[in-house]
């Protein structure tokens, strides 16, 4: 009795420092972002108004909020799509088939992930450079006459944003899946092969299933941060008001000094990315499949 | 003591410790000095720690927006005193060290209640900035009225230049402020910044969104796709490349852009917005650096001292190493090269518009005078935006920004 009550208080003491900093620095804020949300103040003003959900009504008839909503899920949708896509091929290409140089490739697809967003918003303000810019100097050559795309601008520029980051995810989910696939059996896909399964009913018969909880999570993971991720690609990247993103929003409101309202946007991307989460989480629950 | 790092700090490294160590040197006051780019990043949090620096040196329309925040939070200490007191190691007093009318304008007494909030500081022409070497190559003149400037604006397309460009849409507020002025005069001004009913309905209303909305017509069309923190050197840079012909600007553009390449002959002019009215002067304008007190500042007389001190001899000659103009009597005579040139346009009879919108009380949905009037321009360039979708939005937003002015 004795000894399993100290046990516990070792246990205590043992979880007690990260439980005090989960709580101090997550827990605490969180809850202050949906308290200052039903107030109205500046950011700097001492002083504080109770306004209930009058932050919460007005955000509602916000076109600014309602469009930055829009952009932000036009890029959750189109950004995990494609990036999904092209890490599981590429990664299963990598992983499957003998290509020369496999090390090579996977090294330069992770780069872009180490490189900050400002950096990557450089290296794509070269390549969208309206004049000698990288990509319309291509297309120039192929099309065998001037094209001068306006690649920031409208409405080219939601494109530019999902190419930017698109070329930023690949290469960690890429080698996140590397991963998970090279821990398939090499045994399986030798028994497939005899029962004349050709290269493709291999991938979604044996790979795919195999590796979806891995996918699952990934996905969860990336849907998350990409309502960040558009945000610092957007700011860093194009001029305000051209392709704003809820997070984008909510700092402008701060800057104008409504810090409250603000606060109220955060609470609804909040609860946004959680609901989401939780729906992409139920779309693709499937039966665990054992190797 | 918080200082923004500016393109003066920039051009002359040092510039604000060397101010501050002046100051200790004739007040045996020491001061911490916190001097940086991203200034707002940098103090932002301790402040909303409740962690103020007792004076700041900041712009006012900046995109974080904390000097018009501080006006609307009222969180400026009243610094009419200030003006009376003695500069620090000498013996004038602060008001005859500050040129006439540089104190009383809606931004320096932001709630119109007679008291100066915030002083004025380091100011700069801003006007078009050209090519002079191109002008005079071409044998074309700087516009003097809109009309010539639209007959400049052809003669340019049929060369392939575009008549204008602009770096971002924050350039608007100073020319916008000019154009007002130039359009409507000072009444015009002080009613159309204070949202007075209907003003955008007035022909000076009107003109001024023409004058902007044709201008947007004749403006290189990749300028929206760089108008933007990472890509607005490449604007500016279209002024040395000989692809735009003016753009709207500071004087700490010739330091900024001065290791970037340039067409042959090139040389930097500059000129006051062209006349509305043939006849007419055509007014430049003011930059927005200014110079609070932290109202609840624990050491509210040094910090006062210190606003005192910025205007004295000493400092101004630190200023000047970076390029920097203190708005004092006088100043403007020792001042060399470019910046001569720049500084003589208030020679020329220019009127200087001073003030700008007046501080109203943030509201939901309501975006900030840079969201309202000037970032629709990117849009009024590549064609998202009409001219009268602009002008339904910002009589709305006067509209609602005069039922929350400041009181």
């Amino acid at each position: 009795m004795r000894s399993s009550k100290s046990r516990g208080r070792f246990l205590a003491l043992c979880v007690a420092p990260a439980v005090i900093l989960y709580a101090v620095f997550m827990i605490l804020p969180t809850l202050n972002v949906f308290r200052m949300s039903l107030f109205e103040r500046g950011a700097y003003s001492p002083t504080e108004t109770f306004v209930g959900l009058a932050n919460f009504k007005a955000l509602m008839n916000d076109v600014k909020f309602i469009t930055a909503m829009q952009n932000t899920i036009l890029l959750i949708v189109t950004v995990t799509i494609i990036t999904f896509f092209f890490a599981i091929v590429f990664a299963a290409i990598l992983t499957r088939e003998k290509i020369r140089g496999q090390n090579f490739f996977r090294i330069v697809f992770y780069i872009p992930n180490i490189l900050s967003v400002v950096v990557i918003a450089g290296i794509f303000s070269a390549i969208y450079k309206p004049e000698n810019g990288m990509l319309n100097s291509i297309l120039s050559f192929l099309r065998g006459e001037t094209v001068m795309v306006l690649w920031k601008d409208q409405p080219m520029v939601i494109v530019s944003v999902i190419i930017a980051m698109v070329w930023q995810a690949i290469g960690y989910y890429m080698v996140m899946y590397m991963a998970s696939m090279s821990a398939v059996p090499e045994s399986l896909y030798e028994s497939a092969g005899l029962d004349g399964a050709g290269r493709l009913t291999q991938f979604f018969q044996l790979t795919l299933p195999l590796i979806w909880t891995n996918i699952r999570t990934t996905l969860t993971f990336f849907i998350i941060s990409t309502i960040n991720m558009a945000f610092l690609f957007v700011k860093a990247m194009v001029a305000k008001g051209m392709a704003d993103v809820g997070l984008s929003f909510m700092y402008a409101q701060k800057d104008a000094g409504l810090y409250g309202y603000s606060m109220a946007a955060g609470v609804v991307i909040f609860l946004f990315s959680f609901l989401l989460s939780a729906l992409v989480n139920w779309v693709t629950k499937r039966e665990v499949l054992e190797m | 003591m918080a200082a923004l790092a500016s393109g003066y700090e920039e051009a002359y490294p040092g510039m604000w410790k060397e101010v501050c160590d002046a100051f200790t040197a004739a007040t045996g006051v020491k001061v911490n000095l916190i001097c940086d780019k991203n200034l707002e990043d940098v103090i932002g949090p301790s402040m909303q720690g409740g962690d103020f620096p007792d004076v700041i040196h900041l712009a006012t329309g900046r995109e974080k927006g904390l000097t018009e925040q501080f006006i609307k939070d009222r969180n400026i200490a009243d610094i009419t005193d200030v003006l009376s007191m003695t500069v620090p190691g000498e013996s004038a007093k602060v008001s005859d060290k500050i040129v006439g009318g540089f104190t009383d304008t809606s931004v320096t007494n932001p709630y119109g209640d007679g008291a100066t909030y915030l002083a004025p500081m380091f100011y700069s022409p801003c006007g078009l900035f050209y090519n002079a070497g191109l002008f005079e190559e071409k044998g074309w003149s700087v516009p003097a009225t809109w009309d010539e400037m639209w007959e400049l604006g052809e003669k340019a397309k049929a060369e392939d230049i575009s008549l204008f460009t602009y770096p971002t849409t924050g350039y608007f507020d100073t020319f916008f402020y000019a154009l007002m002025y130039s359009v409507g005069g000072a009444d015009f001004f002080n009613k159309a910044t204070t949202y007075s009913e209907g003003i955008w309905d007035t022909p000076e209303g009107q003109q001024c969104f023409d004058i902007v909305a044709k201008l947007a017509s004749y403006t290189n069309p990749v300028t929206p796709a760089q108008a933007n923190d990472q890509d607005f050197t490449q604007n500016q840079q279209l002024i040395l490349d000989n692809k735009a012909l003016f753009m709207p600007n500071g004087t700490w553009i010739v330091g900024e852009m001065a290791d970037a390449p340039r067409a042959e002959g090139f040389q930097w002019g500059m000129t006051a917005l062209p006349a509305a009215k043939a006849g007419g002067t055509g007014p430049s304008n003011n930059s927005r650096a200014k110079t609070f007190i932290h109202a609840a500042a624990t050491n509210l007389d040094a910090a006062k001292q210190f606003v005192a001190f910025l205007y004295s001899d000493a400092a101004c000659a630190i200023f000047a190493k970076g390029g920097a103009v203190q708005p004092v009597p006088g100043l403007t005579d020792n001042l060399e090269g470019d910046n001569k040139m720049f500084y003589a346009i208030y020679d020329n009879g220019t009127d200087a518009a001073m003030g700008g919108f007046a501080a109203y009380n943030a509201v939901a949905g309501l975006g900030t005078v840079r969201e309202v009037f000037f970032d629709p321009v990117n849009g009024l360039v590549n064609g998202s935006v009409t001219e009268q979708q602009w002008i339904d939005s910002v009589k709305a937003a006067s509209d609602q920004m005069r039922a929350n002015l400041m009181e």
